[in-house]
């Protein structure tokens, strides 16, 4: 039995539950770089599909290692299967995205083919499809609405790129579609248009400024993009609205990320916070590389004490093995003290907010069997999974006060 | 060519900081990137000179470390060193240094606020991220050039006057984009051919690509950081920049000898000999009856941390293989204050940096 000095349980996120319902249809995992986003991501994939889902990971920016950690040579832009043992009740597919080709991809329906040759051969296009800092998102969002569509997955999984902030990953369709649909480009490309007049004499400086910076044959090349864009333009800005709005659907379940310390939190709170104010349903908080306390007797060995008696045996110069294991036990009691603070902030700033828990280990992820190891720890199958932490029903709603 | 030839010319362990003036700190998420910048600076600036350190990523990441609130767009001093030393901060954006730019090139002030007001300078920052990267490392390499009594412009002062800054340090973007964002030139390139960025380009392409610039790898003893080491490194190279040191972040030593942790990795821990050692250290928690419990819970943290240990081991070797020099900084227990970011920056002095 766990002890209950905790006051506050924390509620478990019931991975299984999500996994299995057949009402959840897309996953997204979402948090700062460097958390485990995209092991969490597959891991969960490998889990649903194993448990009898049609799922397929899309995955922005994997280590080499994860794709063959699912058995395959290389990811591309269309989902591979994965190879699954045979007692696996579903399947797994899983791609990485290119997000030229995704963005090519959509010129090219939306556009005739001799107008879709001249977007796509434009040095302008090239720039905005392969490094405007938003595309990769934007791109993301667009594959996630193009898999939703063929209804070939009953679930999805998405990892979400690896952004400067985490929040880029909902800005950016928005700034991608603001500035194809923005006053300024329409402005720049068309400069004979009415919109002279109604700006005034602040115009004038504004394009001789412009081209003075980026030089002329750039305003060339944005001119004939924008005239041969503007047909496709429309397109565009729906696809990104609807995604958007399937993000906001209850099929939509949000996993946010995070390591125990104190950036990876404090990034994890405000996307919390972020996706309350988007409307978007948040399924809960993976917490990746956590340092429980062993469940034995162990659990109750202070630091304090832990130390004293190190410091004892080693006066006396006896049990060195004693004493080397009482300060790593020592040392992991202090990690995880603060390891549940840390926790114990971000909860007391979000109540209600289910969390799932996976112990660090001491090697990364080589394999489906690695895979697999981490989506049972996920579930809450590995034994400890931190002290409070156990399952409460049916108070995940209401929580939130505005 | 090997790679001693391609580094720079000294060897030994200062040589990943012997006559570098910009110090360019990459590293992977998660790996303490701008606690290391942050430290090299005050290392830097203990042997009594002003260093610069540059925040490129809007995140405000320095002032979250030295729990300040969020800083402007100026360089403020914001630790003192040794020695008379100190480290000034700016946290740079590619929207101010645009307009700066502007002004400072062109005279232009009232057209950049015009251009604010249009959104053209949120556009031209947004839509060419090869733009926003040349602003940003113009700051740094600008600052690099200055020298004292003048602002700027070094046409404006005598060659020979002393550098205003001792070192810039530049707390850069992550592993992953440090190429893409060190290459303004081709970046650039793509979008204007000629013109004046495309010559702030150049001129800032020439410190970057100079014997005073060296760029940093932070990494810890985990594999996917070490792997982004060595891919960010080969590009680095591969650009013709020079790489300095290797610096391993958050190292904590063994608590055991090498023959306890082979036999704790294998399972082959004496945990009656452990229960012994628990029962002789009269612990109140490990009541009669049970210490055996208690050293199979010791024993399987014991086992965790000499596999962890191993694997750390493996990954040293792999990272010392790169040719380059390691600088290990120790993990720090609890945040990083003012004596910890000393204690960071000492070690950075010992292995090299305070050369």
């Amino acid at each position: 039995m766990t002890e209950t000095n905790d006051v506050r349980e924390t509620a478990r996120l019931d991975v299984d539950a999500l996994l299995d319902s057949p009402r959840t249809r897309i996953v997204v995992c979402c948090g700062a770089g460097g958390v485990g986003k995209t092991t969490t991501a597959a891991a969960l994939g490998l889990r649903a599909a194993e448990r009898g889902r049609r799922a397929v990971v899309i995955t922005v920016d994997p280590a080499r290692r994860l794709a063959q950690s699912m058995g395959l040579a290389e990811l591309d832009n269309t989902p591979r299967p994965v190879p699954l043992p045979e007692t696996a009740r579903g399947s797994l597919h899983a791609m990485m995205l290119d997000m030229k080709r995704t963005f090519d991809e959509v010129v090219k329906e939306h556009a005739d083919p001799e107008r879709a040759r001249q977007i796509l051969a434009n040095p302008f296009y090239q720039t905005l499809s392969t490094s405007f800092s938003g595309t990769q998102e934007y791109m993301a969002m667009e594959k996630l609405g193009q898999l939703r569509q063929s209804d070939e997955w009953d679930l999805i999984v998405v990892d979400t790129p690896p952004s400067r902030s985490a929040l880029d990953f909902l800005d950016a369709p928005e700034r991608l579609g603001r500035f194809l649909d923005g006053k300024l480009i329409r402005f720049l490309s068309t400069p004979a248009s009415g919109a002279f007049r109604l700006l005034g004499a602040g115009f004038n400086v504004v394009s001789s400024v412009v081209g003075k910076i980026v030089g002329a044959q750039f305003l060339a090349d944005l001119r004939s993009f924008v005239s041969a864009f503007d047909t496709v333009f429309g397109g565009f800005q729906e696809r990104a609205e609807r995604t958007y709005r399937l993000l906001q659907t209850p099929g939509t379940a949000f996993v946010v990320v995070a390591v125990p310390d104190t950036d990876a939190m404090r990034e994890a709170s405000y996307f919390v916070d972020r996706l309350a104010q988007e409307s978007m349903p948040l399924a809960g908080l993976v917490i990746n590389r956590t340092h429980p306390l062993p469940s034995g007797p162990g659990a109750r060995l202070g630091s304090a004490e832990a130390l004293a008696a190190a410091g004892d045996l080693a006066e006396a110069g006896t049990h060195p093995l004693a004493v080397a294991a009482l300060r790593l036990h020592a040392e992991r009691v202090r990690t995880h003290e603060r390891e549940t603070r840390l926790r114990a902030r971000l909860l007391s700033a979000h109540r209600g907010v289910r969390v799932s828990e996976v112990a660090a280990r001491p090697e990364d992820v080589h394999d489906l069997a690695g895979l697999r190891g981490i989506g049972s720890a996920l579930a809450g199958e590995a034994g400890q999974t931190g002290e409070g932490t156990r399952r409460r029903e049916g108070d995940g709603t209401g929580q939130e006060d505005h | 060519m090997n790679d001693r030839e391609q580094g720079p010319r000294t060897s030994g362990p200062g040589a990943a900081f012997a006559g570098a003036r910009l110090h360019i700190v990459t590293g992977k998420g998660g790996t303490g990137k701008t606690t290391a910048a942050t430290a090299l600076a005050l290392s830097l600036a203990s042997r009594g000179g002003r260093v610069l350190l540059v925040e490129v990523e809007g995140r405000q990441g320095v002032a979250t470390l030295l729990g300040s609130p969020a800083l402007p767009y100026e360089e403020r001093e914001m630790i003192s060193a040794p020695n008379g030393g100190s480290v000034h901060v700016l946290a740079a954006d590619a929207e101010a240094a645009l307009l700066e730019y502007l002004e400072m090139f062109y005279g232009m002030r009232r057209a950049g606020q015009a251009l604010t007001r249009l959104g053209a300078v949120d556009f031209a920052t947004t839509i060419a991220p090869g733009l926003r990267d040349v602003l940003l490392t113009g700051k740094a390499t600008e600052a690099v050039r200055r020298r004292a009594g003048g602002r700027r412009r070094s046409t404006d002062t005598p060659a020979d006057a002393p550098f205003h800054y001792g070192a810039v340090v530049m707390d850069a973007p992550p592993t992953g984009r440090i190429a893409q964002f060190l290459n303004v030139n081709s970046e650039v390139a793509g979008l204007a051919r000629v013109g004046p960025i495309r010559n702030h380009a150049d001129r800032v392409m020439e410190v970057i690509r100079s014997e005073q610039t060296r760029v940093h790898f932070v990494t810890l003893l985990e594999e996917m950081p070490a792997q982004e080491t060595r891919d960010g490194i080969a590009e680095i190279r591969g650009m013709g920049l020079d790489v300095g040191a290797v610096v391993v972040n958050m190292v904590s030593p063994p608590l055991l000898d090498g023959a306890g942790l082979a036999a704790a990795a294998a399972g082959e821990l004496d945990t009656a000999e452990l229960a012994a050692g628990l029962k002789a250290a009269r612990l109140d928690t490990a009541r009669t009856g049970e210490h055996e419990a208690l050293a199979a819970d010791l024993a399987e943290e014991v086992r965790a941390h000499a596999l962890r240990h191993l694997l750390e081991e493996r990954v040293r070797g792999e990272l010392e293989g790169l040719g380059r020099p390691l600088v290990e900084l120790p993990r720090l227990e609890g945040g990083v204050d003012r004596d910890a970011l000393s204690h960071l920056a000492r070690g950075f002095a010992e292995q090299g940096a305070g050369q």
